[in-house]
């Protein structure tokens, strides 16, 4: 299941023939996913769409081992996931999962002993630490005068801020976020997506988002796959996708305004370069046309 | 009519903090009102004090010229305002559709009958007749929202307040449940909905703007919305192709800042372009 131009790439995960069911055995198991094949590589950003119920929580709790795979396998750069505390143990360093809510998962007096919980487990010595914690909470755009405050006096975007802060400070190779801008305002949500975004271009972090919002997905993910009812029903890239719209409301999903109205200008003449996926490249394209 | 009148509300614990201050407006029958802020702007105490969850620490509320507490009781005032809050799972009590609904009309002892009739008749307008014998949790997020709403609607109150009702829903889910609160207002009931959704927001008559406990903004969305640069001053957005017509004004081109649709857009700078 190679695409073109991969070649040569690592590949960060590879996930074959997976298949989960709750309660295996039972009068009412559920079968939450069936044989899911999917390919992430290295430094890549993938969006994973669907409803509630899709399967898609399933799927990633396989990435970092809180589930084990009942069929098939899942591979993290190359080694196949097993149930052995040791080699979970260094798993978990290298796929960092922030789940819905993370905010919800804070609980220290200061954000300092909530960001340095992680590495403080992993062992390391205080200045290590120290460092850790420093770095983090500044790529999520925040400064070191948060340190010693109170998590809960926090802002619910800045809130947000500092959970993510606390799987960052693991430095995870993989970086897997379930819905993170969900229940945030406007502005908060504009804040952590350019997080997201930042992460990927600067830090080179392979990442791996769940969210409902067609709007964060086309401004971030180069590739989608969208899952239904546990299978994956369309992959492929973020652009070639989103310029099928029927496919795409077929799962009740629609194509975000600004790029429709790039295809739509697009067809009536204008000469676009690069598909509307933010308002920057809007802003450009239009610009150049009406000069 | 629902009547605020210079209401405050405040904690005093640790330290007095004024939530809200100084609301003064009307909500009028048959109105479909959106309330937008930011996290921490007061939306939710708004909501509550109109539902009448909460008391206001100044100020007084009338509900049809009559003022709550003194001249209407909390069962009166129940029977008329309902709520429904962000998650469905808190506002669900039984083990069965239908039971769930009857919850309500069974505390006020209605008749058997009287009850099967007005559950069976909140379960067609809510889409959920086929489901009605089902545990809610083997509904959908959507699903079980709508529960909730079938809940507050078989008290056929006259005004329901929403506090972000689709924000835990995923595309679907938020379509139906939209859906269902335009027809309700259609049908007569006074909607007043909490949002952070802007395109949630442009579905109603009247946007109100919360901004530090305090009403910024209260006009029709297409006047609020062409307030750009202060909405987002004040943690806010604007619907995504009335900011493009922002930053394309800014950078020179003669185009208005309004609540465009795709077609009005696309037609503007095609005849822009030709104007080169």
């Amino acid at each position: 299941m190679e695409f073109e131009g991969d070649k040569g790439r690592t590949i960060a995960i590879e996930v074959k023939n997976l298949s989960y069911t709750y309660s295996r055995g039972l009068p009412y198991e559920k079968e939450a996913i069936k044989n899911i094949n999917l390919i992430v590589y290295e430094g890549e950003a993938v969006g994973i769409l669907g409803h509630t119920g899709s399967g898609k929580s399933t799927l990633i709790q396989h990435l970092n081992g809180i589930l084990l795979p009942q069929e098939g396998e899942v591979k993290i750069f190359g080694e196949k996931i097993i149930n052995n505390k040791t080699f979970l143990k260094n798993l978990r360093k290298i796929v960092g999962i922030v789940f819905q809510f993370p905010e919800d998962e804070l609980f220290a007096e200061t954000v300092f002993e909530d960001v340095s919980f992680g590495p403080r487990n992993l062992g390391l010595n205080e200045d290590e630490i120290k460092k850790r914690v420093i770095e983090s909470i500044k790529d999520v755009g925040l400064d070191e005068s948060y340190l010693n405050r109170s998590p809960f006096s926090l802002s619910g975007g800045e809130k947000r801020r500092v959970a993510i802060a606390c799987i960052l400070s693991m430095s995870p190779k993989i970086l897997v976020l379930d819905e993170p801008t969900s229940g945030l305002d406007p502005i908060g949500r504009e804040e952590i997506l350019s997080l997201i975004k930042k992460l990927k271009n600067e830090k080179k972090v392979t990442i791996i988002m769940i969210s409902h919002s067609m709007e964060d997905i086309v401004q971030f993910a180069d590739r989608i796959y969208i899952l239904n009812n546990g299978k994956i029903v369309i992959e492929g890239k973020t652009e070639d996708i989103f310029k099928n719209k029927e496919i795409l409301e077929k799962y009740d999903l629609s194509v975000p305004d600004l790029f429709l109205l790039g295809e739509e200008l697009k067809k009536e003449g204008f000469v676009i370069s690069e598909p509307f996926k933010d308002f920057d490249i809007a802003k450009r394209e239009i610009l150049r046309n009406l000069s | 009519m629902i009547e605020l009148k210079n209401i405050y509300f405040s904690y005093f614990v640790p330290e007095k903090v004024d939530i809200l201050k100084n609301i003064n407006f009307n909500i009028n029958k048959g109105e479909f009102i959106s309330i937008i802020g930011k996290n921490g702007s007061g939306k939710s105490t708004l909501g509550r004090l109109i539902a009448f969850l909460l008391e206001p620490t100044k100020g007084e509320i009338y509900i049809d010229g009559k003022k709550i507490k003194n001249e209407l009781d909390y069962l009166e005032i129940r029977k008329k305002i309902g709520m429904v809050f962000q998650n469905p799972d808190n506002q669900i009590v039984s083990q069965i559709v239908e039971e769930d609904i009857a919850f309500g009309l069974e505390n006020l002892n209605y008749d058997e009958e009287t009850i099967r009739k007005k559950v069976e008749e909140v379960l067609i307008e809510v889409d959920l007749l086929e489901e009605r014998r089902f545990p809610p949790h083997f509904l959908s997020g959507g699903q079980r929202q709508k529960l909730a709403i079938a809940g507050v609607l078989v008290m056929e109150p006259e005004y329901i307040v929403l506090d972000e009702p689709t924000s835990l829903l995923d595309p679907k889910g938020r379509k139906d449940v939209i859906k269902l609160i335009t027809r309700l207002n259609k049908n007569g009931i006074t909607i007043i909905l909490i949002t952070h959704r802007m395109e949630e927001a442009m579905l109603g008559d009247r946007v109100i703007v919360l901004n530090n406990g305090e009403i910024a903004l209260d006009g029709d969305p297409f006047e609020i919305f062409t307030n750009v640069e202060f909405l987002r001053e004040i943690g806010l957005t604007v619907p995504p192709l009335t900011y493009l017509s922002y930053l394309l004004k800014n950078e020179g081109v003669p185009i208005e800042v309004k609540l465009w649709s795709l077609k009005e857009i696309k037609e503007e700078l095609l005849q822009l372009k030709l104007k080169i």
